[in-house]
């Protein structure tokens, strides 16, 4: 299984599912429903969050949440 | 329809330029307060829609679903799922952005399915022009089956047209739900209409979700029951909707969306990210900027402080000659045109301030700002947003406060406007002045001027100590709230001037109206304080002046030490005795509540009595001896005592007030208060102890 977390910069995937429960509705519900490509475009530094370029919009999440999201990368 | 008063709640994503529109819609007709009980900012204004028909229009807080996590969307919510609010809108006026349009309609469409007259306000079509994006708004407007206008928010274009299909579209509702959950969850949809004695399946179908919807305490247990029976988990039953609706909405952008070749100028985002986020350069950059606004607040402002500073003094001077003598004269002076002076002071800190987040919000960059800085500054308890804040109170913490309603986390908001007063703010500076004047010898170490570097600690002390304590706060303050952190980046925008100044606006006028009318009564209870004492002391006082030379000064002496503030700073004295402070230096305490920098005023009176030679303050300080020991009164051990009492005491009656304001709670100012007191008393006793 592969997380967002682990995604470089550049890297394209594809969202699978969200383990914690009230992530998964607050990222559903900013469209990162299941099978929506998505690119890693930002890291901060000192593990900071990450961003990524979901359905035409700029999105970022802590790298601590991104562990529980399940991705694939493309 | 004429002279009909209805209401229009605009609801939209964050970002989605809401605020903009309604700024648009309702100019300066506005008026800014608290939902009841909470901390969530309401904003109404009155639109003219017509010639005979003006709206209430309420502008809900940005959210993303109608399902709540935080405070802020839950008063979205409350407000268009309870028919009964008191502000439930007639109309709803979606505003999404055109750019997004996939994320921004999922908001619409549940607004839809709660059968909900509304009108879609199609915002940002030239951003996603630029993106290369084209809608076909008629087969949007004819597939969602509500009314579709294109606005562009900022130019002002399309708000007549918007106008008039709201006034068109009054008493509709939409014919048929964009996701029918009574199909999706059959039976249970039904019952739980039944349970709550309503026919609303999408109002009921978040009911069963656990939603809490007005009246559903006395239903939970039924709905509960529903639940287990029906084989509903809420939180599966709330991501398979979402799942549902968003392949709704995929299918129907696909249809309604034309993907071009984006314009060349769109790729302005990426080489500022490149720049601005940049690990090394991102920070640099930040700091500069930091330092500007630190400079711009701190400098900039006391060109237009000392003008209203001057401009009270004349007015004082001029009604209290205009004025017969006596107690009214003293009362409307040193009570009431006083109070209002010390609040005015504060407007052109908190208009400069603003002007400056309002721009770094509105061109984008605070969120960038935010996304660097998350991680460092959340390890001590703050937010990313906390830095603006912290940083400005050390010009002043009232406006530094005010700017903390940003950081969205309720306890790294409530941390940070604990910690912000701990900064070394202007007010302190004429009492480290006329102190470290007093006991630090003018002299150069190793080329810097040592009152200087002692100036210079005190505002390091100030600073370290609010990161110890946001670091002790961040593990004693429970919060149920997970603090996540899920934020859009928006594109950068040439920032809309008039958002700017509508902001700045808005934030001078809650402070003047809403914090000036505590500030007023205390100025006067301070003001009753100094200027009354028990029986008749007053009148001995002047009697055994009379026919003295300088008797002034010393009637003024007198009365303060006799007054009710004087025999407070002489109960007290007992208390201040191990700090190395005096009964006199007690009242000064007292009446620097007012604000800090009366210390030096209300020194240089009580420090006048029995002399007949008119002084500076500071000649005056310095050959006071102590009564004890017969040897200068102002050590270094009774200055540097007396600079941390000053450095870490809340003695500002105006930041209490903002703070009550921006917590809606005494609870916070008190423990505020009390904390600092603390704080002030005991750095302040350790290092009288040591140094005498």
């Amino acid at each position: 299984m592969q997380c967002l977390a682990e995604l470089s910069i550049g890297s394209t995937g594809e969202m699978v599912r969200i383990f914690d429960n009230n992530l998964e509705q607050k990222l559903l519900e900013m469209g990162c429903t299941p099978g929506e490509n998505f690119e890693v475009v930002r890291k901060a530094p000192f593990g900071g969050p990450v961003a990524i370029l979901i359905s035409s919009y700029i999105l970022s999440i802590r790298r601590e949440d991104a562990k529980s999201i399940e991705v694939i990368e493309l | 329809m004429s002279n009909q008063l209805f209401k229009i709640a605009l609801a939209g994503n964050p970002n989605s330029g809401k605020t903009t529109l309604f700024n648009a819609l309702t100019g300066l007709k506005q008026k800014v307060g608290n939902y009841p009980g909470i901390t969530v900012e309401k904003k109404t204004g009155t639109i003219k829609l017509s010639n005979d028909s003006e709206a209430i229009a309420i502008d809900l807080p940005g959210t993303y679903s109608l399902f709540s996590k935080s405070i802020d969307e839950e008063v979205a919510q409350q407000i268009l799922c309870n028919k009964d609010n008191s502000d439930y809108p007639d109309i709803t006026l979606v505003v999404a952005d055109a750019s997004n349009l996939r994320r921004s309609i999922f908001l619409l469409t549940q607004i839809i399915d709660l059968k909900m007259n509304v009108v879609l306000a199609l915002n940002m079509v030239d951003i996603a022009t630029k993106k290369g994006l084209i809608v076909d708004v008629n087969l949007l407007s004819k597939k969602l089956g509500i009314p579709v206008v294109a606005i562009n928010a900022r130019k002002g274009k399309g708000i007549e047209v918007l106008k008039k299909t709201v006034i068109n579209s009054l008493g509709k509702s939409p014919d048929y739900p964009f996701l029918d959950v009574g199909k999706l969850f059959k039976g249970a949809i039904q019952k739980a209409n039944i349970i709550r004695n309503v026919e609303n399946n999408y109002a009921s179908f978040m009911a069963l979700c656990k939603q809490k919807l007005s009246g559903e305490i006395e239903n939970r247990c039924a709905l509960n029951q529903l639940c287990k029976s029906e084989d509903i988990i809420p939180e599966r039953a709330q991501a398979k909707e979402t799942v549902n609706r968003y392949s709704l909405i995929d299918k129907l952008v696909k249809e309604t969306v034309k993907q071009g070749e984006p314009i060349g100028k769109y790729m302005i985002t990426k080489r500022l990210d490149d720049l601005l986020i940049h690990p090394f350069y991102g920070y640099i950059i930040f700091l500069l900027i930091l330092f500007v606004i630190f400079q711009v607040v701190f400098s900039w402002a006391t060109y237009p402080m000392d003008l209203i500073d001057g401009l009270f003094v004349d007015i004082q001077m001029f009604v209290s000659q205009a004025l017969p003598k006596g107690l009214l004269n003293d009362l409307v002076v040193n009570g009431i045109l006083a109070g209002l002076g010390g609040i005015l002071i504060f407007v052109p800190q908190i208009a400069f301030l603003f002007a400056f987040i309002a721009f770094l919000e509105d061109t984008g960059y605070m969120a960038r700002v935010s996304f660097i800085t998350d991680k460092l500054l959340r390890n001590v308890g703050l937010n990313g947003r906390s830095i603006i804040p912290l940083l400005s109170g050390a010009a002043c913490a009232v406006p530094a406060i005010m700017s903390t309603r940003t950081i969205s986390s309720w306890k790294e908001r409530i941390i940070t406007i604990l910690v912000t007063p701990l900064m070394s703010c202007s007010a302190r500076l004429p009492v480290y002045t006329l102190i470290i004047a007093l006991i630090i010898p003018a002299e150069d170490y190793f080329g810097f001027n040592l009152q200087g570097i002692v100036m210079m600690s005190f505002y390091m002390i100030g600073f370290v100590a609010a990161i110890l304590v946001a670091l002790l706060l961040k593990y004693t303050i429970k919060s149920k709230e997970h603090s996540y952190y899920i934020m859009e980046m928006p594109s950068y925008k040439i920032p809309d001037w008039k958002t700017v100044g509508y902001t700045i606006f808005e934030k001078v006028k809650v402070f003047l109206f809403d914090a000036g009318k505590i500030i007023i009564a205390v100025s006067i209870v301070l003001w009753f304080m100094s200027s009354f004492s028990p029986g008749d002391n007053f009148e001995k006082i002047e009697k055994k002046w009379k026919g003295h030379e300088n008797a002034e000064f010393n009637i003024n002496a007198d009365k303060l030490e006799a007054s009710y503030a004087g025999i407070l700073g002489k109960m007290i004295e007992p208390a201040i005795k191990p700090l190395g402070f005096d009964w006199k230096i007690g009242i000064s305490l007292i009446t620097s509540f007012a604000a800090r920098e009366v210390f030096v005023g209300t020194m240089s009176t009580i420090y006048s009595v029995g002399d007949s030679n008119v002084k500076s303050i500071q000649t005056r300080l310095s050959e006071l001896k102590n009564p004890d020991t017969g040897e200068a009164f102002f050590t270094p051990a009774v200055g540097i005592s007396l600079m941390l009492f000053y450095a870490f005491a809340m003695q500002c009656m105006t930041t209490i007030v903002i703070v009550y304001r921006e917590t809606n709670h005494w609870k916070w100012p008190f423990i505020q208060f009390v904390y600092m007191g603390f704080l002030a008393y005991f750095s302040s006793l350790i290092a009288y102890q040591l140094l005498s």
